[in-house]
């Protein structure tokens, strides 16, 4: 009988932590996928943050750091600058990036760190049941926003891939979605070329994932992932943004 | 023949470490603590590490906690204010049990404070290490020599139970100049560190790590580090005595508030008072049970420190109000003078 389908090696057999129509566990998949289809796996650290993902060191099958809120690129560095045969990531909530870690993100990218980021873009904090984050869309309602994101008292929403691009550091930078086939497939092509480009030594890669959170934007799962394709691709557009060319 | 140079403190330190087979350093620029970075960007990359000047002292702690992580002997330096950004990335090195050194050069404070020397900082080094139940365990240098010095023991005890330590200097110390003897490069492998995050091939994957949310299994790990600690203390605790053998009154001190009591004591001692100074080398863990033994003979304590009193309460501590306490503090930068020191003496002894 042939396999057409199962868990990627580079993924434990522990069960994800994750909501019902979450895409951590899309995302999950993907990356390990692509560990297991470069044959790294047992080269591989991961970074992972403070967030819903904070478990993820549970999940991924290779060595494994959790970070400090915001400072996984610091403690890759640290990593890669040690063993530079490691093949590094980070895996990213939104607030972990670009709220508390914009410093580290931004001059980890400015020095062009030969390592991967997976950054999680889903608008909102979910860990702590649904606060307002830095890519939270203006009119959208959240614990910490009730009447919905209010540009004039909360700014306007941070994209992050056009803003990394303006640095020299970074090799790969893309924009993705999971909220469908077709861009889930899309999606994988981009992490790949992301590890890729370390394995290259070109610079540093960034994929930045728009996601979904059914829990905390009220939502059914089915409705969730409508609400990226609708309201979060016009917002942040996808695409390659940096090392598309190659 | 060992080499004989004469160092500048903040440079001692550095070529300390990098004797002691330091592999990283990441530090950010703050007075009076910066001549540790410059030299560092030469002298450790001329012998074969790898120096980076972070983005601020949070990045550099947590760069320290990465290469912790993937086995390198790492070292990061700052003075308060970046000490106190450093404080959550050291609960997360205590709470993930890494190696590393931390050297803080304490400078006036609180806030912006001025770039003077003080002892202000002793209570963020022995109760931080940021937040929750753990420690550093920190080492007080006195003279230049000690700045080259304790960076070997510093760096192998971290490694030996996987905690991090800190070398508290202060500005004095940082810029002044004295003849160092050299022990030259260690030869030695490092120890080897099978936890390590390197890449999991031929051996099941590591994880480095301080989350463990159920609470039985926090509480556990929280009695492993303490045991830990109690175990440093049993061999690791360090002082320093000078004096008369029958004490009529012990002073204690430590770094360069011990100099000035030193010469105080010296003083004392010819015009035929019994003092002797302890002075404190390790503060965490402290030197309590000597400590308390010196008070309960002498009588009586003078605690001189440059700060308000901090060094001070774990000398209250040690002594259990057995004997009278007299404090001699300044602050702000100031620096106390061995003419006040002595007159403290006599007035300890005359019982004024």
């Amino acid at each position: 009988m042939e396999v057409v389908f199962q868990k990627p090696q580079a993924l434990t057999e522990a069960r994800l932590s994750y909501c019902p129509g979450c895409s951590h566990g899309l995302i999950h998949r993907l990356v390990a996928e692509v560990i297991d289809e470069l044959g790294v796996r047992e080269r591989t650290v991961g970074v992972c943050p403070v967030g819903c993902s904070v478990f993820a060191y549970e999940n991924f099958d290779c060595d494994m750091i959790q970070a400090s809120h915001g400072r996984a690129p610091a403690v890759a560095t640290g990593v890669k600058r040690t063993v530079p045969e490691a093949v590094v990531f980070t895996y990213q909530g939104d607030g972990d990036l670009i709220a508390i870690g914009t410093t580290e993100i931004v001059h980890a990218a400015a020095r062009g760190e030969l390592i991967t980021v997976i950054f999680v873009n889903n608008a909102v904090y979910g860990m702590t049941r649904g606060q307002i984050a830095p890519t939270t869309l203006p009119g959208q309602p959240t614990t910490t926003c009730p009447e919905g994101r209010n540009p004039r008292l909360e700014g306007n929403p941070i994209r992050v891939c056009e803003l990394l691009s303006s640095l020299q550091g970074p090799a790969y930078i893309a924009r993705v979605a999971v909220c469908a086939p077709k861009y889930v497939i899309r999606a994988k092509r981009s992490i790949k070329k992301a590890f890729q480009t370390q394995l290259e030594g070109k610079g540093l890669s960034l994929v930045e994932v728009l996601s979904s959170c059914p829990s905390f934007w009220g939502m059914t799962p089915v409705e969730a992932m409508h609400w990226v394709e609708e309201h979060m691709i016009p917002y942040y557009p996808l695409g390659e943004f940096v090392g598309g060319k190659d | 023949m060992p080499e004989k140079l004469l160092m500048k403190g903040n440079e001692a330190v550095a070529q300390g470490a990098i004797d002691a087979g330091c592999t990283h350093f990441f530090g950010y620029p703050i007075t009076p603590q910066n001549q540790i970075c410059e030299y560092m960007s030469v002298h450790l990359r001329a012998a074969g590490g790898v120096f980076l000047q972070a983005e601020s002292e949070i990045s550099a702690i947590n760069m320290t906690y990465g290469v912790a992580a993937a086995g390198g002997r790492v070292m990061t330096s700052s003075s308060g204010p970046g000490i106190a950004l450093k404080q959550e990335g050291l609960s997360y090195l205590i709470g993930a049990e890494l190696p590393c050194l931390v050297v803080n050069m304490v400078r006036g404070g609180p806030g912006l404070g001025n770039i003077a020397a003080a002892q202000s900082d002793y209570w963020l080094a022995t109760r931080g290490g940021g937040h929750g139940d753990g420690h550093i365990i920190v080492y007080a240098p006195a003279t230049v020599q000690e700045l080259y010095d304790l960076p070997h023991m510093a760096f192998d005890l971290a490694d030996k139970y996987r905690n991090p330590t800190m070398i508290l200097g202060d500005a004095i110390l940082g810029q002044m100049m004295e003849p160092v003897e050299m022990r030259g490069r260690r030869q030695e492998p490092l120890p080897e560190k099978p936890w390590t995050t390197t890449g999991a091939k031929g051996r099941p994957r590591n994880i480095v790590n301080s989350l463990r949310i159920e609470p039985p299994e926090l509480e556990q790990h929280c009695r492993k580090l303490e045991a830990k600690y109690q175990q440093i203390a049993a061999t690791g605790t360090l002082w320093d005595e000078y004096g008369a053998d029958d004490p009529e009154v012990l002073v204690t001190a430590y770094g360069t508030s011990a100099r000035v009591c030193r010469s105080a004591v010296s003083q004392a001692l010819e015009a035929g008072i019994r003092a002797r100074l302890l002075r404190p080398i390790s503060l965490f863990p402290f030197p309590s049970a000597r400590l308390r033994e010196l008070a309960e003979q002498a009588g009586k304590v003078l605690v001189v420190e440059m700060s308000l009193g901090q060094f001070l309460e774990d000398v209250r501590l040690a002594v259990e109000g057995r004997v009278p306490i007299r404090f001699h503090g300044r602050t702000g930068g100031m620096v106390p003078t061995p003419e006040d020191v002595l007159g403290e003496i006599r007035a300890a002894v005359e019982g004024t």
